[in-house]
């Protein structure tokens, strides 16, 4: 019977980029951005770095399709780096198998770094990607917005919700992002935004508007992994330790029977069940106190809330109404501004989730800084609501 | 005083043997068995008129040094592979001159080099630095014509100053009239040509000796006292026709190259010019003048400083180095003329993210390293961290040109598998004099030419063509140092 990860992997440090149009910065001075902060955090040599593992999603875009890449251009001391990609959870994957090398007692200390550049393609949206041979012959040249947008579709059909409060809440949804991400100087957007500006927004893909979707950016983090009692032995204090990491991937059931019926993720509420099961979470809406959840849409985050077991099926409209995840509400969501104000550099954005729920929880988070958090879930969805891949990591204090 | 501080010229190394495209051709072109003789210099399939410009840019102002001194750069050609995007712009960033110089591009008429002369001096006098002007061709011609066989691309630059002058200013003469001889329409990428004996007795005989006679008043000196009278055009004898009408001796006329190299276009003026000084003494004096639309024609002096400068190369032994090339498919194929089968390897898309070229600019175009101000080590590409010595080091690189270092050959091969336009593709490890290495291709190269430890020297040329968007990216490839005695 495995025995999860739980309080076996510190983390020493971390670093994150500056997010947004980085017009001045190449893929390698992102990297170089967030890699630099994280090993001033962890305070160490790069000698003291065992493995390595590296998350980006394009790679004809960036820097190339293997590890190396990461090796040159953070002159990394010949360890391993493996590249992972898994779409927008790689960064997570990314992490998992840093973790996973230090609590196998194979590493003791491990780094994962996501980035993305994908301001280098001309694209205003996401870039144009290879699907590969088969699926352009039949499938639609489907694009995010409208993959997302259908989740809206079909929870206003499941649960009768009115067409315009659903709107309203998804704007709500946005609009808290942004006040949040008005106070990150980190983040890509840090303005506030009316409800006027969100409802009267141009349709991307109906009934999303403008400010329904995240931005487009380029950013990096990075984060470093030890044991606790490595990270105690370097002088660190108030660890902050993961509870758990776990992933879901579809197996095709959406796609492929008719029993689901759209309006959920199902592979998210499978990796939170193992997530809570792996962290000893029996009560979330009590133990959890904060996440970072993939905002690729503002409905995305709505029907999350519900995955999550946070919003009852149905409820989550009237929750996020209601501001329980506002930065003063019950469970606040998005602190740090989220996909929405971050935008999304595809590799590197679950890291960044994880950057600031280890700044919450060591009380280093400035203007954002919410009270005495104890446990921080972040959440990554690769894909489109029916096939795609789920991660569910929480991070807390030692021993909580 | 004002006129020339330097000189230089640009021949590419491949001389296509006239002989091979008239037999070639000889099944449906037979008048052209009298042209059988000599050569014709062509580009390689990476040179274009901004390469040849750059190659004699760099032989003007020389490897390394100061550029400083350079305040406007004016780009003459009817060739340029840009219509919108400065090509001057990209010399500039070739040679890695000040951003707050001058650039113009200019074309429209052969005589356009000697009108960006003029400009220049104009500008020399008035605003003062030196400038740069440089002229290149690379037309396109139709395969089976005379022009195919008589053109030939090639590129020459002058540089243009109030300081160590090799060349005094005394005057110039412009006639400017709409006589048609040849046109191209926009778009268009070959020549369209009226008959030669109009374009010859109608407007060469009785245009071009009209600004001539105003250049020797404007300079005050007779025409008789001309030493080297340079009139480029493909007409055989018309200039020793002209020196006779407007009272030239007939030693003065200056050989047009068009036996081994041929008419390089709105180049050839200022290469006949750049040939000349190579070997020019102190106090000849010299008349320039180029048909196109009307006549420019310019006289200079030769001063005693003509001693103490060189190109780097110069003129004379770009032409010494040429190469005979007798494969006159490879020339279809070079002009896209003859459309080879490329494989699936042909199809990668050749984009260019404009983002990073931008970002990059100064290493792409400039060949700009990365020197670490506490090892001393040089990066290519440059980067933030640098890991020498066993220790991480951020931000300590400064910029450092590797351009006109020499390289030596660590590890080579040349491949038939990617698709390449001269192959084998052939490309390897360079080692930079003062540190700094770079995977890089070689360029102007046979079988035999690279070996380890092969001295080599950069050259800017061609990277990609983007066919699907008409892009051209640029950057630097070595090839073999090949110092040649001119003949």
């Amino acid at each position: 019977m495995a025995t999860g990860i739980k309080d076996k992997v510190a983390i020493l440090g971390m670093g994150c980029s500056k997010f947004g149009e980085r017009w001045d910065a190449s893929p390698e001075d992102l990297m170089v951005e967030a890699y630099t902060e994280a090993m001033a955090d962890a305070g160490i040599a790069p000698e003291q770095l065992d493995a390595a593992w590296f998350s980006t999603h394009m790679p004809d875009i960036g820097v190339g399709r293997a590890g190396f890449q990461m090796g040159i251009a953070l002159r990394l001391p010949n360890i391993g780096v493996t590249r992972v990609e898994n779409a927008c959870a790689g960064g997570t994957d990314a992490v998992r198998g840093a973790v996973y090398a230090v609590a196998s007692g194979a590493c003791d200390i491990a780094i994962a770094l996501g980035m993305e550049k994908l301001k280098d393609t001309g694209y205003g949206g996401l870039p144009v990607a290879s699907p590969g041979t088969f699926i352009p012959q039949w499938y639609p040249n489907a694009v995010a917005p409208a993959n997302f947008a259908q989740l809206a579709s079909a929870y206003q059909r499941k649960f009768q919700v009115d067409p315009g409060l659903l709107k309203r809440a998804i704007s709500r949804v946005s609009i808290k992002s942004h006040a949040n991400g008005a106070k990150n100087p980190k983040a890509h957007f840090q303005q506030a935004i009316t409800e006027e500006q969100c409802l009267k927004a141009p349709i991307i893909a109906e009934p999303l508007g403008l400010y329904d979707c995240a931005g487009v950016s380029d950013g990096a983090a990075a984060v470093i992994v030890t044991t606790p009692e490595i990270a105690r032995s370097l002088g660190k204090r108030d660890l902050v330790t993961f509870k758990s990491v776990q992933l879901a991937a579809s197996n095709g059931w959406e796609m492929h029977s008719n029993d689901w019926d759209g309006a959920y993720v199902h592979t998210a509420r499978i990796a939170a069940k193992r997530a809570y099961a792996e962290a000893g979470v029996t009560k979330p809406r009590e133990q959890i106190s904060m996440t970072e959840v993939h905002d690729c849409f503002s409905i995305t985050e709505l029907v999350t809330m519900e995955d999550l077991g946070l919003s009852d099926d149905g409820m989550a409209v009237r929750d996020v109404l209601d501001g329980m995840f506002d930065a003063d509400g019950k469970i606040p969501c998005q602190i740090d501004g989220g996909l929405k104000c971050f935008g999304h550099p595809i590799g590197a954005s679950g890291i960044r989730m994880l950057y600031e729920m280890y700044l919450q929880l060591q009380g280093r988070a400035g203007p954002r800084q919410l009270r005495n958090p104890k446990l921080g879930l972040t959440h990554n969805l690769g894909g489109q609501p029916s096939q795609n891949v789920c991660s569910v990591t929480i991070v807390g204090h030692q021993g909580v | 005083m004002i006129g020339i501080v330097g000189f230089g010229g640009y021949v590419p190394r491949l001389r296509l043997s006239r002989r091979a495209v008239v037999d070639a051709n000889a099944w449906y072109a037979p008048q052209f068995a009298g042209k059988a003789k000599g050569s014709r210099a062509m580009a390689n399939f990476d040179e274009d008129s901004l390469t040849m410009a750059v190659a004699a840019a760099r032989d003007c102002l020389g490897t390394g040094g100061d550029r400083s001194h350079v305040a406007g750069v004016y780009l003459a050609s009817g060739t340029l592979p840009f219509v919108e995007r400065l090509n001057a712009g990209i010399v500039a960033e070739a040679l890695t001159l000040d951003e707050t110089i001058e650039a113009v591009d200019l074309g429209g008429a052969q005589r356009s080099a000697l009108s960006a002369v003029s400009l220049a001096l104009g500008k020399a006098g008035t605003s003062g630095g030196n400038r740069l002007v440089i002229a290149a061709d690379n037309r396109k011609t139709r395969a089976a014509s005379a022009q195919e066989l008589d053109y030939a691309d090639g590129a020459a630059a002058l540089l243009l100053g109030t300081k160590n002058i090799v060349a005094e200013f005394l005057g110039s003469g412009t006639i400017t009239a709409d006589f048609v001889d040849h046109f191209r329409a926009a778009g268009e990428d070959i020549d369209y040509h009226w008959e030669e004996r109009w374009v010859r007795d109608e407007g060469l005989s009785k245009i071009a000796p009209k600004a001539i006679a105003a250049a020797l008043t404007h300079a005050k000196v007779e025409a008789g006292k001309i030493d080297h009278f340079i009139f480029p055009s493909t007409f055989a004898r018309i200039d020793r026709q002209l020196a006779k009408t407007c009272g030239i001796r007939a030693d003065a006329v200056v050989d047009s190259l068009a036996e081994g190299i041929g008419d390089t276009g709105t180049a050839h003026a200022l290469l006949l010019l750049a040939h000349t000084l190579e070997k020019a003494k102190p106090g000849a004096l010299i008349l320039v003048a180029q048909f196109g639309s009307g006549t420019e024609a310019m006289v200079f002096r030769v001063t005693d400083a003509i001693k103490s400068f060189r190109p780097a190369k110069g003129v004379a032994q770009w032409i010494a180095r040429g190469v005979e090339e007798k494969n006159y498919t490879k020339f279809l194929s070079f002009n896209d003329q003859l459309r080879l089968e490329r494989g699936m390897r042909g199809e990668q898309d050749r984009k260019t993210a404009l983002t990073t070229a931008w970002r990059e600019r100064q290493a792409i175009l400039g060949l700009v390293a990365g020197r670490c101000e506490v090892t001393g080590s040089v990066h290519f590409p440059p980067s933030r961290l640098s890991h020498d010595q066993g220790k991480p080091l951020l931000d300590t690189q400064r910029p450092y040109k590797l351009a006109d270092r020499k390289g030596r050959v660590l590890s080579w091969s040349a491949e038939y598998l990617s698709f390449h336009k001269s192959p084998p593709h052939t490309y390897g490890q360079v080692d930079f004099e003062g540190g700094g290495r770079i995977l890089m291709e070689f360029t102007d190269v046979a079988k035999g030419d690279i070996a380890s430890d092969t001295e080599v020297e950069m050259v800017f040329r061609v990277k990609d063509v983007d066919d699907r968007r008409g892009y051209t990216r640029y950057f630097w490839k070595a090839t073999p140092n090949r110092a040649v005695k001119p003949a």
